[in-house]
Parts: C-alpha cells; sequence; structure tokens
C-alpha cells in the first residue's frame, strides 16, 4: 500500500525527515507517536505533497506507484487523504458544495444530486453532526472539535485506501474524540489503510493499531505493536530520547 | 457554488465568446465620429420630437467642452473620433423568442445561453423557466399597466412620462460621458410600475455590441411608483474584437414613496472595451433602491452607481463585485449621499485582481446637515491572487451631521498556498481550487442574484480565471 523508504526532507532549508522508513500494507492501522519536533506534521504534509516542503531524498510509493512528482491532488485521486490538524478556512463556500466537488474529482462516475445528498446524510449520522452543518461556510467559525469532525467526514465521503491523520485527536474532548474514532472504525477493512500521528496514548484506546512506531528527529526509532504505546504512556518521551536519542 | 463542472465540459471556451454575427444593420451613421450632423441625423431616423433632439444637441455641447477625466483610469487612447455612434441592427424589436432574428438567435445559443443554463440547472436538481435571454412582458403586467419596452418605443408611447424624467437623475452635463450618452443614447429600457404593483418576476434585458467600432449608448430609465416593487436585470456579455470598444450607458432610477427598486447587473465586455457608466438612483421617503454590479472584463471599467437618499426612511444598498484580469483596470464602487433623516445604507465591494490586473474601490459616503440618525456601513474586500496583482481603496468619506452613524471597514487577503494545498488534498486541482476560493469570495454577491445569474457569474470568472494558474 504504502512504502516510504529513506526519506529526507526540508522546509526553509531545515532538514526535519532524515532518513525516514515506514511500510504500510493493505487493511493495517499504524500509529505514529513521538514527542513535538520529531517531524510527525512534516511527514503528513510531505507524504500529500505540500508544496512548501523539499523532498531531498528517499522515495514514496503508494499501491505501487512513485508519488514524489505528484501534485496533492493526484495523491487524492490515487486514493490518499490527510485529515488536517488545522484546516484552513474557505469563507462563502459550504460544506456540501465542497464536498460535492471533492467527491465528484475523486470518483470515477459522478454521483447524482441526490445520490450525493443521501451519502452526506448517512455520514453525517455517523458523525452525530446536525444536517444544519452540511450548509456552514467550510471550517469558517468551527470550534476545536467541529474541525475535526468535519475532517472524518470528509474522509468518510473520500473513501481513501489511505488515510493520514495529522493529530486528529488534539485539543478533542472524549466525546468527540470518541465520534471520531468512530468515523475512522467505520472505514476500517481489507481495503483502508491508516497512519495515526499522534502525541498521546489516548486516541489508540478507540482505534486500535496493528502497528505502532515511534519517531525522534525524523525517524523511526522503534516499532511494535499496540502494547509499544502503552509502554510510551508508562515511561514518557523522556525514555525514548534516553533509549534512542543516540541511533536518532 | 453550484457550478462545479468544468468549463470545457460545458462546451464554453474564451474563442467562443469571441465570434461575431454577420452585421446585417438596417441603419449605420454614414462616417465614425461624433458631430450635430450625426446627432441629429440618429435623432431624424428615430423620428424624434424636436425637444429630443434638441436634448442631445445641447448634450452634445456639453460633451466637447468637458475635458477627459484624469482621475480614475487611463482615458488617453480613447478615440472618440473612431467610432460609430449609431447603429441599428434588427428592424423591429421582437416580443417572443420566435420573433427573434435567426442570427441573433444564434448568438445566444453560442454564448451557451439558454440550453447551458437548463444544462447546468439539470444538475442541480432545479426546475427554472430560463427567461434569461429576452424582454418578455408577462400578460399580466399589461393588465396591471406596467411598461417595460426598449427607450425608443418608450419615448414614442410614453412621451409625456419619459419628458417628465428623462435627465433629471442624471442630467446631461453631469459628466463627460453622461453628455455622450445624451447626445448619442439608443436603446435600454423604459419601465415604469405603477402605485402598488410588484413585479415578482425580474425584468430582464440582454445587451450585446455586435458591430465593431460601435459604441453602445443605452439609456435606461426607471420609474417605480408610490410602494411598488421592480426586479430589473441586464447582462451583457461583448464578444472580442481587435479595436477599441466603447459603452457608455446612462441608468436612471426613481424609487417614489414606499417602493423599491433593484437593478442587478452581471457585465462581461471584450477585453478592449472602454465601459464609461453614470448610475444613479433617487430613493424618496421610505423607498428602497439596491444595486447589484458585477463587473468583468472590458479594458478599463469606471462605474460607481450612485443612492441619493431624499427622502425620510430610505434605504440605499450597493452590492458590486469586480474582477480584473491581466491588462484590465476595474475601477469601480459606489455613491450614498444621505439627505434626510433616518435614511440607511450598506455598500459591499469584492475585488478579484490577478496578473497585472488592477481593482480600485472609489467610493462616496455623504451625509447632509440634518440627515440626523442615518446610518452607513461600507466594507470594501479584495483578493488577490497573485503577487502582482493590485488594489487600491478610495473611500471618500464626507459628513456633515453630528448624529450619524457610520462604518467603514476593508480587507485585502491573498490565496493562501496552504488554502490551495487543503482543497488540492481533497482532489481539486489547482484551478478548481482557486476558482472555488474564489467563488466563495464573491457569494455573498451571487447570493443575491437569481440562480441563472450566479451561475453564469461564477462561470464567467472561471473563463476569466483559466490559464491565470501556474
Amino acid at each position: 500500500m504504502l512504502k516510504i523508504d529513506n526519506l529526507h526532507a526540508e522546509i526553509d532549508g531545515n532538514e526535519i525527515l532524515r532518513g525516514l522508513n515506514l511500510e504500510v500494507g493493505e487493511g493495517e492501522i499504524h500509529a505514529i507517536m513521538g514527542p513535538n519536533g520529531s517531524g510527525k506534521s512534516t511527514l503528513s504534509n510531505v507524504l500529500m505533497g505540500h508544496p512548501r516542503y523539499e523532498v531531498t531524498g528517499g522515495s514514496i510509493t503508494f499501491r505501487g506507484q512513485d508519488v514524489m512528482e505528484l501534485e496533492a491532488d493526484e495523491r487524492a485521486r490515487l486514493g490518499m487523504f490527510l485529515a488536517f490538524q488545522y484546516p484552513s478556512e474557505v469563507p462563502g463556500v459550504s460544506v456540501a458544495n465542497f464536498l460535492r466537488t471533492a467527491v465528484n474529482a475523486v470518483r470515477e462516475e459522478e454521483l447524482s444530486v441526490m445520490e450525493m445528498y443521501k451519502l452526506l446524510q448517512e455520514k453525517m449520522r455517523v458523525m452525530e453532526m446536525d444536517p444544519r452543518f452540511a450548509e456552514r461556510y467550510l471550517n469558517e467559525g468551527f470550534s476545536g472539535g467541529e474541525k475535526k469532525r468535519n475532517e472524518i467526514l470528509q474522509m468518510l465521503m473520500l473513501e481513501p485506501r489511505l488515510a493520514i491523520m495529522d493529530e486528529t485527536d488534539s485539543g478533542l474532548d472524549i466525546d468527540a474524540l470518541q465520534v471520531v474514532s468512530k468515523g475512522v472504525n467505520e472505514l476500517r477493512g481489507p481495503e483502508f489503510s491508516a497512519v495515526v500521528i499522534t502525541h498521546y496514548n489516548r486516541i489508540l484506546r478507540y482505534i486500535e493499531p496493528d502497528h505502532v512506531h515511534v519517531m525522534l528527529n525524523g525517524r523511526i526509532v522503534t516499532s511494535g505493536g499496540k502494547e509499544l504505546a502503552l509502554t510510551l504512556e508508562d515511561k514518557g518521551y523522556d525514555w525514548v530520547r534516553q533509549e534512542f536519542g543516540s541511533v536518532a | 457554488m453550484p457550478e462545479d463542472r468544468t468549463i470545457q465540459e460545458l462546451g464554453l471556451d474564451e474563442y467562443k465568446f469571441g465570434f461575431r454575427d454577420p452585421e446585417e444593420y438596417f441603419f449605420k451613421t454614414p462616417r465614425k465620429g461624433i458631430d450635430p450632423e450625426i446627432v441629429a441625423m440618429i435623432s431624424k431616423h428615430k423620428n424624434e420630437p424636436e425637444w429630443m433632439l434638441e436634448y442631445r444637441l445641447k448634450a452634445l455641447e456639453s460633451f466637447f467642452s468637458k475635458p477627459t477625466p484624469q482621475w480614475g483610469g487611463n482615458l488617453n487612447e480613447l478615440d472618440f473620433d473612431e467610432i460609430y455612434y449609431y447603429i441599428r441592427p434588427m428592424e423591429n424589436q421582437g416580443r417572443t423568442w420566435d420573433d427573434v432574428p435567426d442570427d441573433i438567435k444564434n448568438t445566444f445559443e453560442k454564448l451557451g445561453i439558454p440550453q447551458a443554463e437548463r444544462d447546468s440547472l439539470a444538475g442541480v436538481g432545479a426546475q427554472y423557466e430560463s427567461e434569461v435571454v429576452y424582454h418578455s412582458l408577462k400578460e399580466e403586467w399589461d393588465k396591471a399597466g406596467v411598461v417595460f419596452m426598449d427607450m425608443d418605443s418608450g419615448l414614442r408611447e410614453h412621451e409625456d412620462l419619459v419628458r417628465e424624467y428623462f435627465g433629471t437623475i442624471i442630467p446631461a452635463d453631469d459628466n463627460k460621458f453622461s453628455a455622450l450618452n445624451s447626445a448619442v443614447w439608443s436603446g435600454g429600457s423604459f419601465v415604469y410600475v405603477p402605485p402598488g404593483v410588484h413585479i415578482d418576476i425580474p425584468l430582464q434585458a440582454y445587451f450585446r455590441i455586435n458591430a465593431e467600432n460601435m459604441g453602445q449608448f443605452e439609456r435606461t430609465l426607471i420609474i417605480a411608483d408610490e410602494g411598488s416593487y421592480v426586479h430589473y436585470i441586464e447582462g451583457c456579455t461583448a464578444p472580442t474584437y481587435t479595436s477599441n470598444s466603447l459603452h457608455s450607458a446612462v441608468v436612471e432610477l426613481i424609487a417614489k414613496p414606499n417602493a423599491r427598486i433593484r437593478y442587478s447587473t452581471i457585465q462581461n465586455w471584450s477585453h478592449n472595451t472602454y465601459n464609461l457608466v453614470t448610475k444613479r438612483a433617487v430613493a424618496e421617503e421610505n423607498a428602497t433602491v439596491e444595486w447589484v454590479d458585477g463587473n468583468l472584463g472590458s479594458k478599463l471599467t469606471m462605474k460607481y452607481p450612485a443612492v441619493y437618499l431624499t427622502g425620510e426612511g430610505a434605504r440605499g444598498e450597493i452590492l458590486s463585485v469586480a474582477y480584473a484580469g491581466d491588462g484590465q483596470h476595474q475601477d469601480a464602487g459606489g455613491k450614498i449621499v444621505h439627505a434626510a433623516p433616518n435614511t440607511s445604507s450598506l455598500i459591499t465591494s469584492k475585488s478579484i485582481s490577478k496578473g497585472t490586473g488592477r481593482s480600485t474601490y472609489r467610493g462616496l459616503l455623504k451625509v447632509h446637515e440634518g440627515a440626523e440618525n442615518s446610518k452607513s456601513r461600507v466594507e470594501c474586500d479584495a483578493l488577490l491572487l497573485d503577487e502582482n496583482a493590485r488594489t487600491d481603496t478610495y473611500p471618500y468619506i464626507e459628513i456633515e451631521e453630528k448624529k450619524v452613524n457610520t462604518e467603514h471597514e476593508a480587507t485585502v487577503s491573498k490565496v493562501g498556498e496552504d488554502q490551495l494545498f487543503y482543497l488540492m488534498s481533497r482532489g481539486l486541482s489547482e484551478e478548481e481550487a482557486m476558482a472555488m476560493v474564489v467563488n466563495g469570495f464573491i457569494e455573498p454577491i451571487a447570493k443575491e442574484l437569481p440562480l441563472e445569474y450566479a451561475i453564469e457569474l461564477n462561470r464567467l470568472i472561471q473563463l476569466e480565471m483559466e490559464g491565470s494558474v501556474g
């Protein structure tokens, strides 16, 4: 599904990713944990093709295709999705109109207006959202929780093959966290993979990962099963720095 | 944004707006340029009453006596001697679609109207009777005494009304271009709505310049009598020509006590047209006048719709949106004059500039002494699509009364990299993402337009933006 090999990337001349390796198989959920400044958000932006980041080495292969030269929209059409930590506001564009455009952009066949409407209603029910939400302007005046729900709503509508979730849990109360997790679990299956990037173990109680990776200084320094997240919770990131600071 | 299909899918491209009908006019002035002889010839051809000829000739003197304005846009390349001032393209004004000559129908077909409208609308599942194109006066309007005809017919059939009001809101010598229009005007609309009559379906007119080097000088006069309501819509799509064209209209609106007039315009002139328009309204006691104004295309547009609030409790609103692409200058805005107590006004101006395009907001807010408890709000927002684009704001405010409440707010924003990345990460191409940001930006104006016009506005802006990315 996704293969990242010895990835190096920088922003404004500062190297952030320093030889990152990761392989995500079909239907797998991977968690990437790490302290602030370890390069987690850079990884998600680079995976989706943010133009401000420069990839200086390594490769990203998605479904057998080298995506390094592809624009963000081309990656989206291949089935990649990024749930943003800080989604942009787009005044004057309603959630419904935006989703209609986006869904038709990634699908091979356009949905009719009625199909779209039904799909949106259904997914909004999953996310426990008021139907009137669809008429609000995209992210404008949304609370933190509404933004995150909206990100997951988009994910449900677009049905990506791979979702990258950039600290989707940050700033969420427990109710919102449960709803957001429910949205992710809704898609869980052999055709859906996810990379859940997080600072905290909390979200992993609701979205159970198959693999957990720990990131430090732009690399993955250790990997394991879901028990690794518990170890981290017990011992904290200082333990990571002590244990793996030298390799990183 | 109701329109999300690409331009290619709709079969529209820029060239389609540049086609031309063969010029099958019935009368055309024998030479370019303007002098009393030409003016007399126009008036004679129309069999006008003597007073109109005199009015025209006096206006011509005023035109000659006034210098070309040096503020606003650059008018130095505009050559008044290189323009035909009168061309009459067809013999009779038809009243139904069937009466429209075939070549004119072809023009509308090529423009994609109304077929493309239907296609677009099918996509949103709405049923809408498309009446974009043609003057079609409903029988019930006739019964209610509503007059809706071209200005030449208005002068023939309602001479007294025309003589009473023509040029009273915008005198011929108001400015150089109102003087020119007053001298050579032709076409435009004449509307009279009797007291208490509400016209629910908008009156629509579609103008089109179709002869090279022809100036279009339409003249519109709308009188809404006491307690009446009318929404008048005008749209223009000019074909592309190589030499400079001039469009100089005069539009006068009179809203009698408790009347309401809404006047909506979307203009899309070819990129060599000078679009110099004088629009002014008077709102009497408790009357409301709203201008909704979309300016696309043209080489230079100078247009500042005005509302004079002369009666207590009157309200004026001006909503305008302008798009300035490469080499274009949109100098637009609005004027509100509070001349009575308890009057209120709102100006909302949105401009988009890309490439070497330049947009200017130029507005006047004036509150006369004694117009106490008046309220006014001016909001102008500019969106820049790239680094070179330019926007300026000239908000003139003259307040002679102490007991007033005025607010002014101006914002300039740029389409951000993060915003584009966000939209592109959902599968939108860079052009689609840019169009979405722009359509969202103008949404406050678009939602004030009837659906098919909102779609048209969005589509025209997308056409203008094509190739703007990269």
